[in-house]
């Protein structure tokens, strides 16, 4: 005997994004803490709406361009100038300034492969399976749909109370989804 | 009064017609993804016969090449350097406009960017790909080109030359390739869920669910989505200029007449833009055309990559002419002699004035508004501005390295059958990959035109009221 599925949270569904972003904030000042927003395209503060703290991938990405950094000066360094010296023109054998084109280029590559790789992993993905995927009408998200999940999990969470709310922002859509 | 045109004239610019029509969120998926959700059409599948027997061409010549040696090219003593490394300067400066289009007006603000991003991006992969095959077939030995990078192997008991501009450019251009396929593939992941989620087999839903990561549009997703994306144009854009600077390096660091000269980077620059936005208004002006996307890739695009072309075309001209006046100011016989006689009046004098034809006459036409707003007229000069750069990159290489310092070593570079059908292969391949792109993925980013929609119909919206209060009217835009 399977157990009975848990319910994730209720799914409203909007038109139009400006409908998203007041019960958004509707939400927030009725004391809901737990919601997701999704959308078709980023909207402009909705993070700021939603209370989410802003984006950690700059930071991470700034710790791959000083690996890349480092590795370049390195690489070039102990190739040229340690491991297998060879005279080459009369030039030094390290010295920095021919060293930049590939300083700058390994700095830029670290730096993208930890801005897409970490996007990925910020986002928990890849990841095929998720509760937004048991509402009907996911297909709209990636379309012209706005929808806001109040979670199961918030405090304040109450299927007949939260339903009532969400019908009052005008959702035209109201949907408990499972888990 | 005044102030009211005013502000109608602000509205006119920030909201220029990025997509006509007024189409909603829906007609803009719809338009995208029918494009690769109807039955493929029979033409398509001329289209791709075609290209593919192009590209089969290719494989041919490099399968000889390999069994045979770098001799089956025209490259001789002096020049060393013949179409091969000429193709590849041309392939990688075509790529050179997707990642402008895609970084540099990203950052800049210009929302005419986003209907045509995808696809110039599109164009830069396929052209770096193309531009790779060059080098690494020109190394002699193929199957040793792994030698170019620092990878401690049984045979090379040595470390490669990071004093030497080629090392240089083997990781400009591989970085370049690998970062405009990261950034690429970033902008294409929503895009890919929307197709996932039209999709009506099941096999289509599985590839672009795989394909797609299992994207869900959450607030969370977008929020680190568009830093990714911020960082990745921030990236890209030192990137581009840095990677046709690095090429130029391989001539100017020499000590060549007509290659030892400082002007080379923003030179090889501002060409290689020149030459990727006239590829794109030729690859453009086919598709819009073919897949009815005429309401998202207005004339207002054209008009101003045209815009574009005129600009950087003017630079490059200029360019030329500063290469000759410093030749002729500097008093350095050789210098002199490669601008005034070998170019210009030398066995090379053909090729140089079809480049200056093609870059410097050609463009100019698009100081008139009727002109570079005429279909047929602009597909036309964007096809002379790519024969024109394609003449200056062999023009540099072939002038300068003909007449050595010695008479007695002086030479001629005729091509042969192979370096032509080599050339003429990898444009199969650049159309055989555009051929598949078109009909596999999103050609035109979908997210990112309606996030444009939606900003553009509040600032609309904002402007309405502005000129209506200075009319004290109801505002116009009011019943949106």
């Amino acid at each position: 005997m399977a157990e009975k599925p848990s319910i994730h949270g209720l799914v409203a569904d909007f038109d139009s994004p400006d409908k998203l972003m007041d019960a958004i904030k509707a939400a927030r000042k009725a004391g809901y803490t737990k919601m997701e927003a999704y959308t078709p395209f980023p909207i402009h503060g909705i993070d700021d709406a939603m209370g989410a703290p802003p984006s950690i991938l700059g930071y991470l990405v700034l710790c791959g361009s000083a690996v890349g950094l480092t590795i370049a000066v390195l690489l070039q360094w102990w190739t040229g100038a340690v491991d297998y010296p060879l005279v080459i023109a009369g030039k030094p054998f390290f010295a920095l300034e021919p060293s930049v084109p590939i300083m700058f280029e390994l700095t830029v590559l670290l730096s993208a492969f930890v801005a897409v790789f970490g996007m990925i992993g910020l986002n928990g993905l890849p990841k095929l399976y998720h509760a937004i995927f048991n509402y009907s009408g996911h297909r709209g998200i990636t379309d012209d749909r706005f929808v806001l999940v109040i979670e199961a999990s918030d405090r304040e969470f109450d299927a007949t109370a939260t339903r009532d709310f969400l019908a009052a922002q005008g959702a035209d859509k109201l949907e408990l989804i499972e888990a | 009064m005044a102030e009211l045109s005013h502000t109608q004239e602000l509205k006119e610019r920030l909201t220029p017609s990025l997509t006509t029509g007024h189409p909603s969120f829906h007609d803009v998926t719809e338009a995208v993804s029918i494009i690769s959700e109807v039955k493929t059409h029979r033409n398509w599948y001329i289209a791709l016969a075609i290209t593919t027997s192009i590209t089969g061409i290719l494989g041919l010549m490099l399968a000889y090449l390999v069994a045979t040696g770098v001799g089956v090219w025209g490259n001789n003593s002096p020049v060393g350097w013949g179409w091969d490394i000429t193709n590849f300067v041309f392939w990688i400066g075509i790529g050179h406009a997707g990642t402008l289009i895609s970084a540099i007006l990203f950052l800049f603000r210009q929302k005419w960017r986003t209907s045509i991003n995808r696809f110039a991006e599109a164009m830069t992969l396929f052209a770096v790909a193309c531009a790779g095959i060059y080098p690494a077939v020109h190394v002699g030995r193929p199957w040793r080109a792994y030698w170019l990078f620092p990878m401690p192997n049984e045979f090379l008991n040595m470390w490669q030359n990071f004093r030497s501009p080629l090392l240089w450019d083997v990781f400009a251009v591989s970085t370049y390739a690998t970062v405009s396929a990261l950034f690429w593939y970033v902008g294409l992941i929503p895009d890919l869920a929307t197709f996932r989620d039209r999709a009506t087999t099941k096999g289509r839903q599985m590839a672009y669910a795989i394909a797609s990561l299992g994207w869900r549009g959450s607030a969370t997703h977008w929020k680190n989505y568009e830093k990714a994306y911020m960082i990745l144009a921030g990236l890209s854009t030192p990137l581009v200029l840095s990677v046709h600077t690095i090429v130029s390096f391989d001539f100017a660091v020499s000590i060549l007449p007509g290659w030892h000269t400082t002007i080379f980077p923003p030179y090889f620059v501002a060409g290689a833009i020149f030459s990727g936005f006239a590829m794109v208004v030729t690859l453009m002006v086919i598709a819009r055309w073919i897949y009815k996307v005429e309401h998202l890739v207005t004339m207002t695009h054209l008009e101003n990559m045209n815009k574009v072309i005129l600009a950087t075309g003017t630079i490059v001209g200029y360019a030329y002419a500063t290469e000759f006046f410093t030749a002729w100011y500097s008093g350095n016989p050789y210098e002199s002699y490669v601008f005034f006689i070998s170019r210009a009046t030398g066995p090379y004098a053909w090729a140089y004035w079809s480049m200056i034809t093609c870059n410097v006459i050609s463009p100019q036409f698009f100081w008139f508004k009727k002109l570079r707003t005429n279909l047929p007229f602009m597909f036309v000069i964007s096809i002379i501005v790519n024969i024109g750069m394609w003449f200056e990159r062999f023009v540099i290489i072939a002038t300068s390295l003909h007449r050595d310092y010695l008479p007695s070593s002086w030479g001629y570079f005729r091509p042969t059958f192979v370096d032509i059908l080599t050339f003429f292969g990898t444009f199969g391949l650049f159309l055989t990959l555009f051929v598949f792109f078109t009909r596999f993925l999103p050609i035109i980013a979908i997210s990112e035109v309606k996030g444009m929609m939606a900003q553009n119909h509040h600032e609309a919206h904002y402007l309405d009221e502005a000129v209506a209060a200075s009319e004290g009217k109801e505002p116009v835009g009011a019943a949106h």
